[in-house]
């Protein structure tokens, strides 16, 4: 017996002590296991360049992907307006996924309900679980607002939310002048960021266009604000802060859209807010007014910013503005669109950034990437490593699309650093695995799920994207911005150097090169 | 006039009962009537001596009120059969059930991932329009080839039906037959675990149930298993070996010189699911999930089942030598040997951690068989349970809970979010066992908190060497010092 109760053994020692190693031997008997030279040849087998051929032949199975499904960006989306309940059309597990996946990236609490459809709803249709359900939300939750969207389930009986909400509202579930916008986000179209684009072009036309025909659609009558919308960003909380800090300093009149960063970042302080800042419901009819709208994120907006465009304001897309040339864009687009002039102190800002590349560079420089994640963040990311002097080389968008390479490619063709660099729409994450072993990286950029491609690999991964659930409070941080971008190139910098230092450190081997100084 | 110590505890016990329900009228009032009809039967006041909690159960959740509970799918792919390691789930429809519950669960295992083992991955058909109005099986065929090709060493697939499959009407059994056929017999499992079916989790762990039962016990050229068998051979029903559960009473089974055959899935194997039917005993740990199975081979196989409950010593206590009454006395002296080894380990952890612990009062929601399994393990510590619910519990649940808990405890059956904030608000417990859902609303309120699904990251729970940590980590999130710093202290009356 190993355990003890001064010091406590926990799942991380106990199973290495020798009395479990015995009992996992033993267990093997039972198992059936494959002979270990069986495993082993598959395991190298799985390395090698003729696996990687069959791997990337494959036609049907996906395999570890890079993305999710619309209605996790429809919730992303609603929960950033004031006091605003998702309300999810269908099945009653995917709310508990939703939940889960952001509460374990954020670790937040994270409020969404669902019309828990069952087997009859299947024959019947859901109406009356929207009748039952709007009025149940309403009454126990006190939302300012419910946002509508679907699983696949509503989908594929082709259950009509417009006429839903419309004979709910008649049978007295909610007021009649009670905004209940609606999305349409089935999971077998598109990813999670198809679903913010959806969610948040059913809030705005809802506001704009007359509440599905209620009220008279609202004449635009152009101001001087201008709208942004984060895209669905798993650092939300730090960028869209940073984002309003840029506006006030440049004296930018402004509204954010679907700003969900004090939702998800609330005290501890004795009281449960299920509810915390957002977007007014006023600002967002108003926004409409706005001289322009810029989208920090284009493909996760397509669809809002193509509506937006149509209503006669200007749009600027950006695709995830990481680095300095792509914040030296950001605030010349907005000082254009306003007439605000940047401050010295955002320029200065600016010149922190590019002192810090210039104090750092030789250690990134050349240094092949592996990157994955949503296709804005790809780009942008893709562009500051080449900022960076290194390479981006395989970058990898299971969501990403043809029209998303090309974009891709234009990026690569456009610096020296991007020259034998590969875009891969489509592919998932055991795509990944074969990259990595047979073009090595120095290192890797992603998400949580990298892990497994690190362990398997041995590529170092540097955790940026979303869902992050091993390591805690990176989405309070900005990676937007000269700050932002300063968070992104310490983050990349930490790695590098603690490879190096892990690559050092053997007494009288390597370890003259286990520097203090670097 | 004295007042015996038994009258003030029943006098206590009075005004819990009152309070309870008062505060389960209070809860009430905020939902529409219909619907505050439907809620009040599943919220209760325990009256002991009665046979159940007095609440309904296993009922389809209220639209709208944000209900805790999954979906069958989860019951299948994320409990049953997602553990069984050296074969591939497939998550057949669109791509996100799979990626929200990708590695998300802890069942630990060994093995070779991507290569022998499969259960940290996240195998999807990753449904697209065309699947949806042309149907996916030809897809489902293709991608039975290419795991074929690209995962040589699996030892069987299973088909883990998203809500699309039922209802486009796909033959998934005629697909897994013929892929079967045409690998030589391969164990392939269609599971119709489609997310709409039933009311929560656990008809997804009935349905898996029988899958196994009709595609791995009932398969055409089942084969024998390949060891000897002997009188005390007994599997490990329901423990999904979160944090290592399973591993931390396979090793006290082990020790009392009965021979595990069989893990039921937490590090399982599919040669174990076959080997089962030569068990002398089926110990079942999670009731709610895996009965139907243990009386399916009571049925079929005249094998026995027993349950067992291994948080805390008191429980393992009383376990060890129910599962050992089953046995000769060589096993019974086993139990009596394996209780005597541990008990100064449990004597050094009450010791250390009860002063700290005593009387402290803690709620509970959570799901299988928690609700009621952990509750000797808090009163080992001198806590007391003072609230408990299922999330997708049956009347039969209900009726076990009653050996466990107080007269007066809350009872509250697919708690809403409403109803649990105001519960706690109320009862002003010092600790919450529930899940990932509730964690931080309750942090937020101020009030520790313990994730009592996923062991919040640590465990193992079960058994001697579990109920160290289970200690530790209780003590840890009562006892923390961040609790004392939620108000401002301008803001400190």
């Amino acid at each position: 017996m190993s355990q003890n109760a001064d010091k406590t053994l926990d799942h991380f020692n106990l199973f290495r002590e020798p009395e479990y190693l015995e009992m996992f031997e033993n267990k093997k008997q039972f198992e059936n296991p494959q002979p270990a030279a069986d495993i082993e040849r598959v395991r190298e087998w799985t390395k090698t360049m003729e696996y990687r051929e069959k791997n990337f032949s494959r036609e049907a199975l996906t395999v570890n992907p890079a993305k999710a499904c619309q209605p996790l960006g429809a919730v992303f989306a609603a929960v950033g307006f004031e006091s605003t309940m998702p309300f999810v059309h269908g099945s009653q597990g995917c709310v508990a996924y939703y939940r889960s996946h952001f509460s374990r990236h954020f670790k937040e609490p994270s409020s969404c309900v669902s019309s828990s459809m069952t087997e009859d709803a299947a024959v019947f249709g859901g109406l009356n679980n929207m009748i039952d359900g709007l009025a149940n939300t309403y009454n126990m939750y006190k939302p300012k607002m419910i946002a509508v969207s679907t699983t696949c389930m509503a989908e594929v009986i082709g259950d009509d939310l417009n006429a839903f909400i419309k004979t709910s509202k008649e049978k007295g579930s909610v007021p009649e002048e009670y905004d209940v916008p609606f999305a349409h986000t089935p999971a077998f179209v598109g990813s999670h960021i198809t679903g913010y684009d959806n969610a948040l072009k059913g809030i705005l036309t809802h506001f704009w266009d007359g509440k599905a025909g209620t009220v008279p659609a609202l004449e635009r009558q152009p101001n001087a604000k201008i709208n942004l919308i984060g895209g669905f960003d798993g650092y939300t909380v730090g960028n869209l802060r940073e984002v309003k800090r840029i506006f006030n300093l440049m004296g930018v009149d402004y509204t954010i859209l679907a700003d969900n960063s004090d939702v998800w970042d609330t005290p501890a302080d004795g009281e449960f807010r299920m509810y915390d800042g957002g977007t007014t419901l006023e600002d967002a009819a108003n926004a409409l007014h706005a001289k322009a709208t810029i989208s920090m994120q284009w493909y996760s907006t397509e669809k809002t910013m193509a509506y937006i465009a149509e209503k006669g304001q200007e749009t600027v897309n950006l695709h995830c503005p990481i680095g300095i040339a792509a914040t030296d864009k950001l605030l010349m687009e907005v000082a254009r669109i306003t007439g605000k002039g940047i401050p010295a102190e955002l320029e200065k800002e600016r010149g922190r950034l590019v002192d810090a590349v210039a104090d750092s560079t030789a250690h990134i420089h050349g240094k092949k990437f592996a990157l994955y994640g949503d296709p804005d963040f790809c780009l942008g990311m893709s562009a500051f490593l080449m900022e960076l002097g290194a390479e981006p080389t395989h970058v990898l968008a299971t969501n990403g699309s043809k029209d998303w390479a090309g974009k891709m490619q234009n990026l690569f063709d456009s610096s020296p650093f991007g020259k034998g660099c590969h875009a891969y729409p489509g592919k998932d994450l055991w795509h990944m695995r074969s990259l990595l072993f047979t073009e090595p990286v120095d290192f890797m950029i992603g998400n949580t799920y990298g892990k497994f491609l690190e362990r398997d690999t041995g590529t170092p991964l540097i955790r940026i994207g979303f869902p992050i659930f091993d390591r805690h409070h990176h989405h309070r941080y900005p990676i937007w911005g000269y700050q932002g971008s300063m968070n992104v190139l310490v983050t990349v910098l930490d790695k590098v150097f603690d490879e190096m230092d892990k690559n050092t450190n053997v007494p009288s081997k390597s370890d003259y090169s286990f520097d203090i100084i670097r | 006039m004295s007042i015996t110590a038994e009258e003030t505890k029943a006098q206590i016990t009075q005004e819990t009962k009152a309070r309870n329900r008062e505060l389960i009228d209070e809860v009430l009032k905020v939902y529409p009537e219909k619907t505050a009809k439907k809620r009040a039967k599943h919220l209760g006041v325990f009256e002991e001596g009665k046979p159940d909690c007095g609440v309904k159960s296993n009922i389809k959740t209220v639209p709208g009120v944000m209900t805790i509970r999954g979906c069958a799918y989860a019951g299948s792919k994320g409990v049953v059969w997602g553990p069984i390691k050296d074969m591939i789930h497939i998550s057949h429809g669109p791509v996100g059930c799979g990626q929200y519950s990708w590695a998300a669960r802890r069942n630990y295992y060994i093995g070779t991932t991507g290569v022998d083992t499969f259960v940290t991955m996240q195998f999807t058909s990753d449904f697209q329009e065309k699947d949806i109005v042309f149907g996916g099986d030809k897809k489902l065929e293709k991608i039975m080839d290419e795991i074929q090709d690209l995962f040589p060493l699996n030892h069987g697939i299973t088909v883990q039906s998203e809500c699309p499959i039922g209802l486009i009407g796909d033959d998934i059994e005629a697909v897994s037959k013929k892929k079967s056929k045409e690998f030589g017999g391969k164990t392939i499992v269609p599971v119709r675990c489609e997310g709409f079916r039933g009311v929560s989790q656990s008809l997804g762990h009935h349905i898996a149930n029988d899958s196994i039962r009709d595609y791995v016990f009932e398969k055409d050229g089942a084969k024998p298993a390949a060891f000897a068998s002997t009188p005390y051979d007994v599997a490990i029903i329901g423990d999904y070996n979160i944090g290592g559960d399973a591993w931390s009473s396979r090793i006290l089974l082990e020790e009392m010189g009965l021979r595990v055959i069989a893990q039921w899935s937490g590090d399982g194997s599919l040669a174990e699911l076959e080997n089962t039917p030569k068990a002398k005993l089926n110990v079942l740990h999670c009731y709610r999930s895996m009965n139907y199975i243990s009386r399916y081979m009571e049925e079929k196989h005249g094998i026995p089942w027993a349950e067992y409950n291994f948080f805390g010593p008191s429980k393992i206590e009383e376990s060890l030598r129910k599962i050992a009454s089953y046995f000769d006395d060589k096993i019974k002296d086993g139990a009596e040997r394996v209780i005597a080894k541990y008990r100064a380990l449990t004597d050094d952890v009450i010791a250390k951690y009860r002063p700290r612990l005593e009387g402290r009062k803690v709620m509970l929601f959570v799901g299988g068989l928690r609700p009621r399994h952990v509750i000797g393990a808090y009163e080992d510590l001198g806590m007391e349970v003072v609230g408990t619910g299922y999330e997708f519990g049956h009347n039969d649940d209900y009726q076990r809970t009653t050996h466990d808990i107080k007269d007066g405890t809350l009872i509250y059956d697919d708690v809403t979010g409403f109803e649990f904030e105001k519960f706690v608000e109320a009862v002003k417990p010092d600790l919450v066992g529930s899940g990932i859902k509730e964690k931080y609303v309750f942090q937020k309120m101020g009030v520790p908190f313990r994730q009592m699904h996923s062991w919040d990251y640590s465990g193992p729970y079960h058994g001697y060497d579990g109920f160290a940590i289970f200690a530790r980590d209780m003590d840890m999130a009562i006892n923390n010092p961040v609790w004392a710093l939620t108000k401002a202290p301008w803001k400190q009356h």
